[in-house]
């Protein structure tokens, strides 16, 4: 079993190395090979870990795995060792099962490019860093995992690093995100130098006996802590880095958005809850930010033309409803949206990708068009994934995780109406933004056609992918459709569960709210976009339209605050001005020892005279003295 | 006496290897390595067979008068510290003289004497626990290096080398002063005229004259290290440098004075040293964040990797003055992987440079296309130089960060800015060198077998100081045992630590449950 644990992680990182130094001289089959099958074994060592893990003979809540000491001294020790309990399973199955299925495809998707072996190692080591992140049981490992999965967003956005203007994104993801990083190794030195501990557990266990509740450290420790997690999953204020991040190839934005590095945030707070729950203001403002961020972005979603950024805006709205879910207690929610989100997010990514690839790179949905019968099966599974973010009721796997999250807003004891009116508005948003991109960019006349039919590599993971994305919900029902509550039943022992503010609220009520604003959400786009509406006209070349495009004007903002600075100040004093003091030391040396030589003239009056005026002072100082 | 070997060997080599490579640059250049790798496998074999000698001062010494008269000894001796300084000097002294294989061609022999020569010097200076004995050693490796920058160094060179040598010879000469303070001072109470560390140590000497004397051995320091607003000599000579010069500043020379702090200005001054903490501690975090911002804007690209050592020697001098064990280990594994970090960058620099013949960063850009593998090792050390996790400079920024923290947390907070600013530059390396469209069509070698086994050692070395940092660890631990005893009268009346309202729980607390 430990050895299975350590299993999970070392063979993406093993076929990292392996693709990393060997892959220039490798055959792209063998590369791809290695890079596929090591995060493929990666999942089933998972399932397998899984299995034995979840049943009901065994003994233990979690186990651990040591593998040996990273480093010792005084009291500070760090341990290279992991930890599984349901939520890192959780975590896990969904990254190296995710990731294998964006593996695949990328086989053909990348089977052109020239930095093949050089794509597949970054991919290796994207999933393995994130693996280590959500298996690490102390924060300097995890983050470890975390500074790796930022690296690899950085090189796989810069991928294609030719073009200029995508080294300025990669560069924007690993600054922006190194920001909210460099706030957290603050929290985690904090909680380190108040319990003398890095050990998740102990830590947690530590702070709900040592700290009270709503008290000074505890809040200054989760603010650290959720500054790094706001970083990582792109939520307010640190959410400019994402949009920008399609300028890596579309399995990349897949893994990113769906398996790993957005939902790396959900994950620590979720893993530190206990610290969280101490701090309830932090909690109101996870919870805050959750709602501000999923309408700010469903609006931004809304203007874009890019159907990449489309989707990325969509991703920080739906992660924006996880730190709701998170933010009112609602723990397990937010994984189950997490997880939900990880098929629907993937698989929309994927067949997106697809339509930009055979649609030779082309991104504006507005030349797109009625692809829908140039490309079948890209549109089906499209529509599945479409179908299921915007949580169009009962037969998607979306609807029973946003009911969820929804349901809470209303009914946790920690909630206020005021999010849940920010969710349900955002989840009218959702199906609006969704289906304006599937009647713009599938229906409609056919302005270009697509230079090839999708291949096998491309098909079959998009199409596990959008079964996942419908009947992926059925393991989580609500409390008046079924029996069935797998998710929860998991979570019982890991994560607390909400708190409901006395009975009387029915929740059938809320589920047709929920419902009927959806579908709502379709039917309107279907008169706007697919029938078409003067409206949409004037809205497009008004200013508003492009405040949303601009995505609320947040990086004009940084831009003026912190960029410009930043270049000002490198630019001022390049030459460094303490270096003056040294030349103006050397300057006024050589300047006296100049003008002393001048005294050194050959001039026998000169000299008499000097000789005769210090003697004349000499004399004087005697007499006065 | 084995301690007296290593340094004899590398001064007679350097002679053999000046008298014989006149003829033949290769004999030199063979003779060079040679002595090096002897030097090397002493002190692995040292490091190996000496365990962590806890109960021991000193793991392996020698001692001999020298002139009687004056109290001076011959007295040379080596704990973990020490050993591990060595295992550094020697190994980037290898490399330095592979990666001069092609480099140098003119005055072959007499350059690898002056190799050998800085690197006695530097050996010496780690060995040194008679003060005067440090004092010559300390202006050893001073003047072979004024003529490896003077003699083979860039357009500027000569400019470069005065501002060395002025720079390091009057602040060494105010150590100097302080050193003879010291010994009159000491003679004096006690009637026992001696240079000898051990002795010196507890010196009773009243506060000012304490502080005067600290200053003294600070100017030589600090100016070593560099410390804002002591580094100016540095970018110049780092610059006009030779690779392997600058590798040896980098990586050794500036290390001698982040040695010199640990070793004996804190030893010798705790006091005094305790009242210049905070002032340290400014220095470090100006100089972390000045320097980091000065790199950010260079446009030579050497220069560039010049101000971020200031940068980083910012977190040594923090480290330094933090008192607790976290963070001097974090000050000895900058000192490890900075020198080897910043170490391959310079390489990486002079490599670039005999290809483009140019250090100009906006002649650079798309240099991956033509050499990848050069690319793979530009970023993996840019990587290091931005504290990425798995890599040695990480576990260092790390170790200093809690460390400061632990004894003054706006310093921490501060310091750690230091992330965001090396964050900044590391990016623009890359960005302007080896990403972007590709500026002219020339055609271009990636790594030589010889280059990328430079490379590839210092690859492992940083990864291996990244992941396994425990056996540096382990091996520098009892040097700080003695430090904290010695200064311990002052580390318990120092508030410091209290400052913050935080009750400090180890692993065996009672309330944590044991794991499995």
């Amino acid at each position: 079993m430990k050895i299975l644990i350590a299993l999970i992680p070392a063979l993406p990182l093993f076929g990292f190395l392996v693709t990393a130094i060997f892959g220039r001289w490798l055959p792209r089959k063998v590369v791809s090979l290695t890079a596929v099958g090591s995060v493929t074994a990666s999942a089933v060592i998972t399932i397998i870990t899984g299995i034995i893990f979840l049943s009901p003979s065994f003994p233990a809540d979690y186990v651990t795995s040591t593998i040996y000491t990273w480093l010792r001294t005084s009291d500070l020790s760090a341990t290279i060792s992991f930890y599984l309990d349901p939520l890192s399973l959780v975590f896990c199955f969904v990254i190296t099962f995710v990731g294998a299925l964006i593996h695949l495809y990328s086989v053909e998707f990348m089977a052109e490019d020239d930095g093949f072996s050089r794509f597949f190692s970054y991919m290796n080591l994207f999933v393995g860093s994130m693996l280590l992140l959500v298996l690490a049981d102390n924060l300097l490992l995890l983050y470890l995992g975390w500074e790796g999965v930022g690296l690899c967003s950085y090189l796989l956005i810069g991928f294609w690093y030719r073009v200029p203007e995508f080294g300025y994104s990669a560069r924007k993801a690993f600054i922006v995100t190194r920001i909210g990083d460099t706030a957290m190794i603050l929290g985690l030195i904090l909680l380190f130098v108040s319990f003398g501990t890095l050990n998740i557990r102990n830590l947690m266990h530590l702070a709900s006996v040592d700290w009270e509740s709503g008290s000074f450290l505890p809040v200054v420790a989760s603010i650290l802590l959720l500054a790094g997690a706001l970083g990582k999953s792109a939520q307010l204020p640190l959410q400019t880095w994402l949009p920008d991040a399609m300028a890596g190839p579309s399995p990349v934005s897949a893994l990113i958005h769906a398996a790993t590095m957005v939902t790396a945030g959900v994950y620590l707070i979720t893993r530190t809850h206990v610290l969280f729950t101490l701090a309830p203001v932090v909690m109101a403002a996870v919870a805050i930010t959750g709602a501000l961020t999923l309408l700010i972005s469903g609006f931004s979603a809304l203007a874009q033309v890019d159907l990449k950024r489309v989707l990325a805006y969509s991703t920080i709205s739906q992660i924006g409803y996880m730190f709701l879910a998170m933010g009112i207690g609602a723990w397990s929610a937010a994984v189950f949206h997490f997880m939900i989100h990880a098929f629907f997010k993937a698989l929309l990514f994927l067949s997106g990708g697809a339509v930009i690839h055979l649609l030779n790179d082309e991104h504006n949905i507005f030349k797109m068009g009625g692809l829908r019968k140039s490309m079948p099966v890209v549109f089906i599974t499209f529509l599945c994934g479409a179908a299921s973010l915007s949580a169009l009721p009962l037969i998607t796997a979306g609807f029973y995780s946003k009911d969820q999250i929804l349901w809470f807003g209303w009914s946790s004891s920690l909630s206020s109406h005021l999010l849940w009116i920010a969710g349900i508005t955002g989840a009218l948003l959702t199906s609006l933004y969704t289906f304006r991109l599937v009647f713009i960019a599938f229906y409609g006349e056919m302005k270009i056609r697509p230079l090839h039919r999708p291949g096998k590599l491309i098909a079959v993971p998009i199409i596990i992918l959008a079964v996942l994305s419908l009947i992926g919900g059925f393991i989580e029902m609500p409390e008046n459709m079924g029996p069935v509550h797998l998710f929860t039943t998991l979570f019982t022992k890991t994560l607390p569960a909400v708190k409901i503010n006395g009975p009387g609220n029915s929740e059938l009520l809320f589920q047709i709210i929920s419902a009927v604003i959806s579908t709502g959400g379709v039917y309107i786009a279907y008169l706007l976009f697919y029938k078409g509406s003067h409206i949409v006209s004037f809205f497009r070349a008004g200013k508003i339209n492009k405040f949303f495009l601009e995505g609320w004007g947040f990086d004009k903002l940084y831009n003026f605050m912190f960029v410009r600075p930043v270049v000002w100040l490198s630019e001022i004093d390049r030459k460094d001005f303490v270096d003056l003091i040294y030349k103006t030391t050397a300057l006024g040396t050589e300047y006296f020892n100049q003008l002393l030589s001048k005294t050194q003239n050959g001039k026998l009056r000169w000299y008499v005279l000097f000789l005769t005026a210090g003697v004349v002072i000499i004399i004087t100082l005697m007499i006065t003295l | 006496m084995i301690l007296l070997i290593l340094i004899l060997i590398l001064i007679t080599g350097g002679f053999l290897a000046w008298i014989t490579g006149r003829r033949n640059s290769l004999v030199s250049r063979i003779i060079s390595l040679l002595a090096l790798i002897v030097d090397f496998t002493i002190v692995m074999i040292l490091l190996v067979r000496t365990g962590n000698g806890e109960e021991k001062e000193w793991l392996v010494e020698f001692s001999a008068v020298w002139i009687k008269k004056f109290g001076i000894g011959m007295h040379l001796a080596a704990d973990g510290l020490s050993l591990l300084m060595l295992v550094l000097t020697f190994s980037i002294g290898m490399l330095s003289v592979l990666i001069s294989w092609k480099e140098i061609q003119s005055n072959t022999a007499f350059f690898h004497f002056n190799i050998l020569w800085i690197l006695a010097g530097i050996t010496g200076v780690f060995l040194s626990v008679d003060l005067f004995l440090f004092y010559f050693f300390w202006e050893v490796m001073l003047i072979p290096m004024y003529f490896l920058i003077g003699i083979w160094g860039h357009e500027n060179r000569i400019y470069a080398s005065y501002k060395f040598f002025i720079f390091t010879q009057a602040s060494g000469l105010l150590m100097f002063l302080s050193i003879l303070g010291l010994y009159l001072v000491h003679g004096n109470n006690t009637g026992v005229y001696t240079f000898e560390y051990s002795q010196l140590i507890g010196t009773d000497l009243s506060p000012v004259v304490e502080i005067l004397f600290m200053a003294g051995f600070l100017a030589a320091f600090l100016v070593k290290l560099p410390a804002f607003p002591f580094h100016n000599w540095l970018p110049d000579a780092h610059t006009e440098a030779p690779t392997a010069g600058s590798l040896i500043l980098a990586s050794l020379m500036l290390k001698t004075g982040a040695y010199g702090i640990i070793r004996f200005a804190i030893p010798l001054f705790p006091d005094a040293s305790r009242a210049f903490a905070p002032i340290g501690m400014i220095l470090g975090v100006t100089g972390i964040l000045y320097g980091a911002k000065l790199a950010f804007a260079q446009t030579d690209f050497k220069r560039l990797v010049a101000y971020t050592s200031v940068s980083h020697m910012g977190f040594i001098l923090l480290g330094a003055y933090a008192f607790n064990e976290i963070a001097y280990q974090g000050v000895v594994m900058q000192i490890i992987a900075h020198g080897i970090s910043t170490g391959a960058l310079f390489i990486i620099v002079g490599q670039l440079y005999e290809r483009l013949h140019t250090r100009d960063l906006s002649r650079m850009g798309g240099l991956w296309e033509k050499v990848p593998a050069l690319g793979a090792m530009g970023l993996i050390f840019s990587m290091a130089s931005l504290g990425l996790p798995g890599l040695g400079n990480f576990v260092a920024e790390f170790l200093t960060l809690t460390g400061t923290f632990k004894a003054s947390a706006l310093f921490g907070v501060l310091a750690s800015l230091g992330l965001i600013a090396s964050t900044l530059y590391s990016l623009r390396i890359l960005q302007k060198v080896f990403y972007g469209k590709s500026i002219n069509d020339h055609r271009l070698k990636d790594l030589s077998f010889r280059e990328a086994f430079v490379l590839g050692v210092m690859v492992i070395a940083i990864v291996l100081t990244g992941l396994f940092p425990q056996g540096v660890i382990e091996k520098a631990r009892p040097s700080f045992g003695r430090i904290k005893t010695e200064t311990e009268k002052s580390v318990n009346t120092a508030s410091m630590e209290n400052e913050m309202p935080i009750v400090y729980l180890n692993d065996h607390h009672p309330l944590l449950k044991t794991d499995q």
